[in-house]
C-alpha cells in the first residue's frame, strides 16, 4: 500500500495579521518555504521507507526512521502551531476564550502571569534549536511545561496545547539576538480557542489538521 | 580556570588562552576559585571584510552579540560551579555542567571559527596546499571530495550544529564530523577546520536557502590557519 502524501495546511489567516509581534516577512519564509521542505522531505522518506519495507529490506526502510521523525516532527510542530496562534485584535487571543484552561492554569501555577513566566524560562533555556510546549499528560490529566529539541514532537501520551518555535529561523529576521523580546511577544497572539479546545476534546482531535491535508 | 575545565585539544587551548583569557581583575580576588574570565577575541578582520560571502551585519550580530553572550554564559558557570564547589556542594556542581559544555563549547567553537576564515582577497579561498593538501587527497581522495562530504554533512544537520574537519590523532587521519548545538570537538579529536551550521550564522543573508550560505563559505575558508592547526595536532 502506497503511503499517503502529506499537504502544506493553508495558513488560517493572512501572513501579515500577526505584526507586530511577528513579521510578514518571516512568516512566508516560515510558511511557505520551512514548513514545506519538512513535508517535502518527510513525503520523501515515507515513500523510500513504504518500497523497502514492501521489498523486505529493512536495512533501508530503518535507515531513513531519523528522516521521517525529523520531518514528520517538523511538519506535526508547524501544523499544530499555526493553529495556535491567532491575530491580537481576534477573542480568541484573549486569556478569557479558555474559562478551563484558565482555571487549570490557575490552579497549577497560581496565576497566568506565574505560568508565563515559568514557561519563558523554559523556552529561553533551550541549548540550540527547538520548542516550547504547555502539555496535558495522559493519565492523569494534569499540566506540564516540556521542551523537545529540533523538531520531536509531542506524539506519545500527552496532549500538546501551546507550542512555541524556538528555532531561530523563527524570529531572526525580526528580533535578532533578542528571542526574549520574541518570547514576550508571542503571548499577544496565542490562539487560546485552540487552547481550549486542545484541552478538552480527545487526543485525536489535536491531529486532525494533519489528516485534513493529504 | 576555563581552559583546564573544558579540556580542549592543545592548538584550540593556545588559542584561547592567547586570545581570550586574561588574569582576573583585583575585584575578584576575593573569590578564589574564579582565577581567570572568558574575554571576546577581537575579530581578525573587519565585519564587512568577508562580503559578499558573508554579510557585515552578521559577522557584527555573530561576534558581538552571539559570541559575546556565550563567553559571559561561560563565566557564568564556572562561576556557579566555583561557588558551588567551594561550598562542597558538588553535586550542584554537576548539574552545571550541560550550562558549562553549551557556553564553553560555543566559546570555543566561535573563537576557532573566526581564525579559521579570512577575506576572499587575503588568505580565505582557494585550495589547501602543502601537508594539508596531501593529508586530504590521501583520506578524501581529493579537495574536491573533502568539499562535498562537508556540504553533505552540514545540510544533514537536523537543527543547530557545526561541521568540522578534524584529525583523530590515534588514527592519524583527517575526518568529517558534526557536533549538535555548541558541543565541542573533544577527545582524540583535534579541530582543524569548523562551520557554524546555526541559522544565526547565515539567516539575515540566505534564509531558508542554506545550501547556498554552504557553497559560498568556502571563498572565505583561510587554509593557512587550517594547515597551521594541523602542523600542530
Amino acid at each position: 500500500m502506497a503511503p499517503v502524501t502529506y499537504k502544506l495546511p493553508p495558513l488560517p489567516y493572512a501572513y501579515d495579521a500577526l505584526e507586530p509581534s511577528i513579521s510578514k516577512q518571516i512568516m512566508e519564509l516560515h510558511h511557505d518555504k520551512h514548513h514545506q521542505t519538512y513535508i517535502t522531505n518527510l513525503n520523501k522518506a515515507l515513500e523510500v521507507s513504504a518500497t523497502a519495507t514492501a521489498e523486505g529490506r529493512l536495512h533501508d526502510a530503518a535507515a531513513q526512521i531519523s528522516s521521517i521523525k525529523f520531518n514528520g516532527g517538523g511538519h506535526i510542530n508547524h501544523s499544530l502551531f499555526w493553529e495556535g496562534l491567532s491575530p491580537a485584535s481576534s477573542p480568541d487571543a484573549q486569556p478569557s476564550a479558555a474559562p478551563k484552561l484558565q482555571a487549570a492554569i490557575s490552579s497549577t501555577w497560581g496565576s497566568l502571569d506565574k505560568f508565563k513566566a515559568a514557561f519563558g524560562a523554559a523556552l529561553l533555556g533551550i541549548q540550540g534549536s527547538g520548542w516550547g510546549w504547555l502539555v496535558k499528560e495522559s493519565g492523569t490529566g494534569q499540566l506540564r511545561i516540556v521542551t523537545l529539541a529540533n523538531q520531536e514532537a509531542v506524539v506519545v501520551g500527552d496532549t500538546p496545547l501551546i507550542g512555541v518555535d524556538m528555532w531561530e529561523h523563527a524570529y531572526y529576521l525580526q528580533y535578532l539576538n533578542g528571542k526574549a523580546a520574541y518570547v514576550d511577544n508571542i503571548w499577544k497572539v496565542v490562539n487560546w480557542k485552540t487552547a481550549e479546545a486542545r484541552y478538552t476534546e480527545t487526543r485525536e482531535d489535536v491531529f486532525k489538521v494533519l489528516k485534513a491535508n493529504i | 580556570m576555563a581552559t583546564t575545565l573544558l579540556r580542549t585539544a592543545p592548538s584550540a587551548r593556545a588559542a584561547l588562552r592567547a586570545s581570550s583569557v586574561k588574569p582576573a581583575a583585583a575585584a575578584l580576588a576575593s573569590t578564589s576559585f574564579v582565577r581567570g574570565k572568558a574575554t571576546l577575541p577581537d575579530l581578525p578582520y573587519d565585519y564587512g571584510a568577508l562580503e559578499p560571502h558573508i554579510s557585515g551585519k552578521i559577522m557584527e550580530l555573530h561576534h558581538k552579540n552571539h559570541h559575546q553572550t556565550y563567553v559571559n554564559g561561560l563565566n557564568s558557570a564556572l562561576e556557579q560551579i566555583g561557588e558551588a564547589s567551594s561550598n562542597g556542594n558538588q553535586s550542584k556542581a554537576a548539574t552545571l555542567a550541560p550550562l558549562l559544555n553549551f557556553h564553553g563549547g560555543g566559546h570555543i567553537n566561535h573563537s576557532l571559527f573566526w581564525e579559521n576564515l579570512a577575506p576572499a582577497n587575503k588568505d580565505g579561498g582557494g585550495e589547501p596546499e602543502g601537508a594539508l593538501k596531501s593529508a586530504i587527497d590521501r583520506d578524501f581522495g581529493s579537495f574536491s571530495n573533502l568539499q562535498s562530504q562537508i556540504n553533505t554533512a552540514l545540510a544533514g544537520i537536523q537543527g543547530s550544529g557545526w561541521a568540522w574537519l578534524i584529525k583523530d590523532k590515534v588514527a592519524g587521519t583527517l575526518q568529517v564530523v558534526t557536533r549538535a548545538n555548541q558541543d565541542p570537538v573533544t577527545g582524540n579529536y583535534v579541530p582543524l577546520m569548523g562551520i557554524d551550521a546555526w541559522e544565526h550564522a547565515y539567516y539575515l543573508q540566505y534564509q531558508n536557502r542554506k545550501a547556498e550560505y554552504f557553497n559560498a563559505i568556502w571563498n572565505v575558508i583561510n587554509w593557512k590557519t587550517v594547515a597551521s592547526r594541523l602542523e600542530k595536532a
